[in-house]
């Protein structure tokens, strides 16, 4: 899913822990202890029980490996060190669909958010009529859950049932080839408006003032699109690109229906679709040391994308 | 999250870069806003028009598809009407196997409904306690927070199972329920909010009348905060909706199954059973009308909450 935008000074800020100002040495006393608590706490625990605390068992139990007594013998939990992180990292099928989202990201998300820079320019152009009509409808698929555009897209695609058979029965678009690329579309079709509507935010933001000069030199929507608007919303690009990326590695629900559409999608088609079916062997271990291993790679491709990006904006 | 870089080098090279557009399109008649030509306008219509049989088709398809019975849904015009069955069709799906649908549907209103509900109110307190009051470790709460919102939902799916399992509380409402409720990225919104919307001077004042702190942020701080409460909560809200690898690994009894869930159980079963396709086919089209619905009610806040987050 898409955690939305954010607020980069602030964010910035509370990084480097300049948000706050410096602690007084004195001593002062806490106003309203009791209700700092009482808006606080409820969170708070929920936070640790529900997410700090499964991130600590994840990378417990991938720290741990299954010992049996003989081949039927009972089964222990013992310390096992990196054990499953060496399966981890000799597991074809496991790097293989991490490869595959790497090859599906590359393609996808460039299209889609060059489509939904597109759309946001446009409407943000005068060029246009009946923009809250295109808004809207651009917009419509976000409301659609993933597993259910999965389905309506695997209906649209197949030899039989699809509106566009002439198309369809020549083209498969389920085959082991296309299939990927056909999770590609609903993806796109599902999150474009959505990231249209980010960047469209903050072309709003720009201030009227900034064209004028550009359009008394005679700079047409072209050129004023390209060499102001583009440089501008940068940021928001940026952001949508890596919530692009991190979706992409998750990806899980759009393939896993897909699999009733496709006999080319297989259990292991994705990361997540690999730590499931490891984990419902029930390999839990090995399962848990992929989840840590995704997490972690997710993290890194986030940052490595944001320091080549950040780089560039300062060269 | 600092994904988001400094505009002001951006700033600096507009100037530079404007000035040789000069030529291109030739001077614009001073003093009014030039007119543009035909050909980009037509362009821009058109590139929209296509785009918008793009995401509207299938949902048409889907609305088409759902008013058919069986023989025509083979048999006619994939994208036009031929007997109108779409009563019929509801009827069937809801007398399915005793409203196990209309069940599912209750489902994920709970899940996602009131989740969302309890999230926000929660993500509210928390984040207006970080904005507005001075304590120590103010600062590390939120920072943990934050690296909060980076942690993928799906990656958490695994361990919560394993957690679950060990208390025995999997396969029931809460273990889809309960991890739906945090909302990370509620709390940096609202406290973010809350410093820019809610005047200290208005609390002092508040206390002043003797108000409690708990009441104030009730009566008074709750309503200044509106706009991001409803963002958080449509964020939420879609999440829950479409929360998949949650329900695939804790869920095995049917009649807990959100509805998104169950179409899925349905669809992977088609080949087996197929009267379940006309079952699927009208299923999503009734699940989604509510959440586009809300969408366009509430798209108003929808983008205030965007643009409280994306402009600053």
């Amino acid at each position: 899913m898409t955690a939305p935008v954010t607020t980069p000074a602030a964010a910035r800020d509370a990084a480097r822990g300049t948000g706050a100002p410096p602690a007084p040495h004195r001593r002062r006393r806490i106003q309203h202890p009791g209700a700092i608590v009482a808006f606080v706490a409820p969170f708070g625990l929920l936070f640790l029980l529900f997410y700090l605390v499964p991130i600590g068992y994840a990378i417990y139990q991938s720290l741990l490996v299954v010992e049996r007594e003989g081949t039927y013998g009972a089964a222990t939990e013992v310390f096992g060190g990196l054990t499953q992180y060496a399966l981890v990292f000799q597991n074809e099928a496991f790097w293989t669909s991490v490869g595959r989202m790497l090859v599906f990201g590359v393609v996808q998300v460039p299209i889609m958010l060059g489509l939904a820079l597109l759309f946001a320019l446009l409407l943000d152009s005068p060029l246009l009529r009946g923009k809250k009509f295109f808004r809207l409808a651009f917009f419509v698929p976000y409301a659609v859950p993933g597993v259910i555009a999965a389905i309506m897209w695997g209906f649209l695609f197949s030899p039989n049932l699809s509106p566009f058979q002439e198309l369809t029965k020549q083209v498969d678009f389920l085959s082991a080839d296309l299939v990927l690329w056909s999770i590609a579309n609903v993806v796109t079709w599902v999150f474009v408006g959505y990231n249209m509507l980010i960047i469209y935010s903050s072309l709003l933001a720009i201030p009227a003032e900034i064209y004028e000069a550009a359009v008394l030199d005679g700079a047409g929507q072209g050129r004023i699109a390209w060499s102001i608007k583009i440089p501008l919303v940068r940021p928001a690009l940026i952001l949508t690109a890596i919530f692009s990326i991190i979706g992409t590695l998750q990806l899980l629900a759009e393939p896993q229906v897909f699999r009733s559409f496709s006999s080319a999608v297989t259990s292991t088609y994705t990361p997540n679709m690999t730590i499931y079916a490891t984990s419902s062997i029930p390999n839990v271990n090995l399962a848990a040391a992929f989840s840590v291993v995704l997490a972690l790679a997710t993290f890194v491709l986030s940052f490595t994308f944001l320091r080549i990006t950040r780089k560039k904006a300062e060269a | 999250m600092s994904a988001v870089i400094d505009t002001e080098a951006a700033h600096g090279s507009i100037g530079s870069d404007v000035p040789a557009g000069r030529s291109r399109r030739g001077a614009a008649p001073a003093g009014r806003r030039p007119k543009e030509r035909f050909i980009p306008r037509a362009g821009a219509m058109l590139v929209m028009g296509v785009f918008t049989l793009y995401f509207l088709v299938p949902i048409w398809w889907l609305v088409v598809a759902s008013t058919k019975d069986r023989a025509d849904f083979l048999g006619t015009n994939p994208l036009w009407f031929a007997d109108f069955a779409f009563f019929d069709n509801v009827a069937a799906l809801f007398a399915y196997r005793d409203g196990v649908y209309l069940r599912w549907l209750l489902n994920s209103v709970l899940y996602a409904g009131f989740g969302a509900l309890v999230a926000t109110l929660l993500a509210a307190m928390c984040g207006y306690a970080l904005a507005k009051y001075r304590f120590p470790g103010r600062e590390a709460i939120f920072n943990v927070v934050l690296g909060g919102v980076l942690v993928p939902a799906t990656a958490l799916a695994l361990p919560l199972f394993l957690l679950f399992s060990r208390v025995q509380l999997t396969d029931t409402f809460w273990s889809v329920f309960l991890p739906s409720v945090v909302s990370p990225f509620g709390v940096y919104l609202t406290r973010v909010f809350a410093e820019a919307s809610v005047p200290d001077e208005l609390l002092e004042a508040s206390r002043l009348d003797g108000a409690g702190e708990v009441r104030t942020f009730f009566t008074v701080s709750i309503r200044l905060m509106f706009p991001a409460l409803v963002t958080v909560f449509l964020f939420q809200f879609v999440a829950i909706w479409n929360n998949f690898f949650l329900p695939l690994i804790m869920l095995r009894s049917e009649e807990l199954f959100p509805v998104t869930f169950g179409l899925y159980a349905w669809n992977s079963s088609i080949n087996q059973f197929p009267e379940l396709r006309s079952f699927v086919l009208v299923g999503a089209l009734l699940s989604i009308i509510p959440l586009i619905v809300t969408f366009l009610l509430l798209q108003r806040y929808w983008r205030t909450g965007l643009g409280t987050g994306a402009l600053k």
